[in-house]
């Protein structure tokens, strides 16, 4: 094969999986696992940095395997995937370098491997913290999570619907072993809510990929585009709705949801926050790439779905955001809050134009960047006050300035306030709901706002009962936590914190390339050129010779 | 690509529906092992979907490169294969949960969220979700606690003031801070 541009394309796949196999085989050396993992994500980085640069020309595609488009494996990078993919990397980077350093702090270091993973030594002689504490396997912890930054990346990439469901599949293979790590019986409870869950949802996927190849005889992204329009509208209408049931569970999108809430809190904090981060928004991307690219907003009857969206994403943000105000426990508050925003991008698919298609996207990357944030400041938190019990908590302001610090900025980023990005990408997606105009618009405007301020009460809420109030006197000697939060559990989480100011910074030129990427996705020809302009002459012959 | 003839036979759709039909039904049950034999039943009802999409049964398989011969679709068999890779691996998942579930309590119910039900209770009982010092009733009224407030704080400053009742300071945030 020649080599091009389009040859990177293969790399954020490819090399986190061979260091998965490497990390497992070297079980044993802990700091060779962490040095390849670190090198592994670092690739995939500047991958996904150099793709975001290049995806800006114009979609690039890669036929895996010699086979010719429609039945060979295609990956896809146009723009929207490849920002998703620069984002998630990133995220994913910071949450390896934190848990790291936790593991380094917890003892990870000096503990050589014992049968399955090495348990943490009891730092304070107290065998009832280090149980309470996250501990983290490294020997098994590195390799799934590697498994787990792949089935990402494959699913972004993905340019064809089988694919799609093979790197949803890796995704979520990876996050069950993350979630019962250690196999507490806590963990195994949330655990087997979760794997139920996401079992069921995937079958739904594998239906509508069944129904999606019998109906037109084709799963590759662009041929289906060009085909289901002559579908019969039941059949085609059929299979919308079981893709968007199976994405919705993940994306947990509102009578999908419960699960959420109840799962992620018992995971340790840099599974959580990884899982906050980027899961349910591979759920998200999936459902913006196939509205827009198989269903798009011209077809007969999209406007249908579109409507019963709109109302899912109303009922997805102002449930999921009661439900955080109930909450007295940050981890679980933050989850709900991460279910009630997930309506904000479905808002955004629904309104089914350019405009708030970008809207939808950058407000995508940074709930991506500022979720996870939270979550791993909410790690710290449980590292020095001991607890995330807002009822326990108090006072950090007082002890832990730079805690406190490193908690409000996410926190009113979340919540919307002026500067900050997730007040761009909150207006961005009123504009786009008010330009819209239609009465159903006008309530999503009016329950997005509502959200908001909900959402403002609830991190308010919690930043009153942790950070100010009284110091309870055994946070104050440390008794419950510890007083010195290592330095490298903090700089991954600060480097995020300051992914995400950028991203307000910069968000002229971001929001310009989520609106390029949108163009892209409406246009209704890009994709499918790039795809088809992909053939490999040599498969040629083969794929004629295959045909009836 | 498509085999032209691809009306598929009735038992397979049958089989796919009874296969559904059965795996949702013990899918909503609550032991661990049911719930896992319904996810084998449902997964591979729909990979007998898959196999059903690549049209009918009896065509020669892939193999040499004379066009006349109707050759039965491979990519249909190769989703499947992958599709049944997955099941498998997925069942051997769930099936270690279960056992390890069954190791820690005896059973391999799935439990219901214990923090969840602890706030539906609260609700229930009209209750709020977590202590706050400032809007807790001390059956006192706010006047009363005004004083206290005012008191607390002229003592912290070590200063001797007479009683002054009703000063009107709300105790808001300062009442927290003092105590």
């Amino acid at each position: 094969m020649t080599w091009s541009h389009a040859t990177l394309l293969p790399l954020p796949v490819l090399v986190p999986l061979f260091a998965a196999g490497l990390t497992l085989a070297l079980y044993r050396h802990p700091r060779a696992q962490r040095a390849i993992s670190v090198a592994a994500l670092g690739i995939v980085v500047a991958t996904a940095g150099v793709l975001v640069l290049l995806a800006d020309h114009g979609p690039m595609s890669v036929v895996i395997g010699g086979w010719d488009v429609p039945v060979g494996i295609a990956l896809v990078a146009d723009r929207l995937s490849a920002l998703m993919l620069l984002i998630s990397a990133i995220v994913l980077l910071c949450v390896l370098l934190y848990s790291m350093a936790q593991g380094i702090a917890d003892g990870g270091d000096d503990v050589q491997v014992v049968g399955d993973g090495d348990r943490t030594t009891e730092v304070d002689g107290d065998a009832d913290l280090a149980e309470r504490r996250d501990v983290l396997p490294v020997a098994i912890f590195h390799p799934t999570f590697l498994v787990l930054s792949a089935g990402v990346a494959n699913a972004f990439l993905a340019g064809d619907l089988f694919n799609l469901y093979v790197g949803f599949e890796i995704l979520l293979a990876a996050s069950y072993v993350l979630l019962t790590l250690g196999g507490t019986l806590d963990r195994i409870r949330a655990g087997s809510v979760y794997v139920v869950v996401a079992l069921v949802s995937s079958v739904v996927f594998l239906m509508a990929v069944v129904l999606a190849y019998s109906a037109t005889g084709t799963v590759n992204l662009a041929q289906l585009a060009e085909r289901l329009p002559d579908v019969d509208p039941a059949v085609r209408l059929g299979i919308q709705l079981l893709l968007l049931l199976g994405f919705g569970i993940k994306a947990a999108i509102f009578p999908l949801s419960a699960w959420l809430p109840d799962s992620y809190p018992t995971a340790p904090a840099p599974v959580t926050a990884v899982f906050a981060g980027l899961l349910t928004k591979v759920g998200v991307y999936a459902i913006i790439r196939t509205q827009t690219l198989l269903f798009p907003a011209s077809g007969a009857g999209n406007h249908r779905v579109d409507d019963v969206l709109m109302v899912l994403a109303l009922l997805t943000m102002v449930i999921g955001i009661l439900g955080a105000v109930a909450q007295d426990d940050i981890k679980r508050l933050l989850s709900f809050t991460l279910v009630s925003h997930i309506g904000f991008m479905i808002f955004g698919v629904a309104l089914a134009g350019s405009v708030s298609t970008a809207a939808a996207i950058f407000y995508a990357i940074h709930h991506i960047t500022v979720q996870t944030a939270l979550f791993l400041v909410v790690g710290l938190v449980e590292r020095r006050g001991g607890t995330t019990s807002l009822d326990k908590l108090g006072g950090l302001a007082r002890v832990a300035p730079g805690l406190a610090l490193l908690f409000f900025v996410p926190a009113m980023n979340l919540a919307g306030i002026p500067p900050l990005s997730g007040f761009l990408g909150k207006v961005a997606l009123l504009q786009a709901g008010v330009s819209d105009g239609s009465g159903l618009a006008w309530v999503l405007v009016v329950g997005s706002v509502l959200t908001s301020l909900l959402t403002m009460y609830a991190l308010i809420k919690a930043w009153n009962k942790a950070f100010w109030q009284v110091t309870p006197p055994e946070i104050l000697s440390g008794e419950w936590g510890e007083k010195r939060i290592p330095a490298g559990m903090v700089a991954p989480t600060a480097a995020l914190i300051g992914v995400g100011v950028a991203l307000t910074l910069l968000a002229g030129p971001i929001f310009g390339y989520a609106q390029r990427a949108a163009d892209t996705l409406t246009d209704g020809h890009s994709y499918q050129e790039a795809v088809w302009g992909t053939s490999a002459p040599e498969a040629d012959a083969v794929a004629e010779a295959v045909a009836p | 690509m498509i085999v032209l003839d691809n009306v598929p036979s009735f038992a397979l759709v049958l089989a796919v529906g009874v296969l559904f039909a059965t795996g949702v039904y013990l899918l909503l049950e609550r032991s661990l092992t049911r719930v896992l034999l319904g996810f084998v039943l449902v997964g591979n009802g729909a990979n007998l979907a898959l196999l059903v999409a690549g049209g009918r049964a009896g065509a020669a398989p892939i193999l040499g490169e004379d066009p006349l011969v109707r050759l039965s679709d491979p990519l249909a068999q190769a989703m499947v294969l992958t599709s049944i890779v997955i099941t498998l691996a997925l069942t051997a998942f769930v099936l270690a949960m279960a056992y390890r579930s069954w190791q820690l309590s005896g059973h391999d119910e799935v439990q219901d969220d214990d923090e969840d039900r602890r706030i539906a209770r609260l609700a229930m009982r009209n209750e709020a979700a977590y202590d706050d010092a400032d809007t807790a009733e001390t059956g006192e009224t706010l006047d009363e606690e005004a004083v206290d407030v005012h008191d607390d704080i002229e003592e912290s400053l070590h200063v001797d003031v007479p009683e002054i009742p009703d000063t009107g300071d709300a105790p808001g945030q300062d009442g927290g801070a003092a105590r």
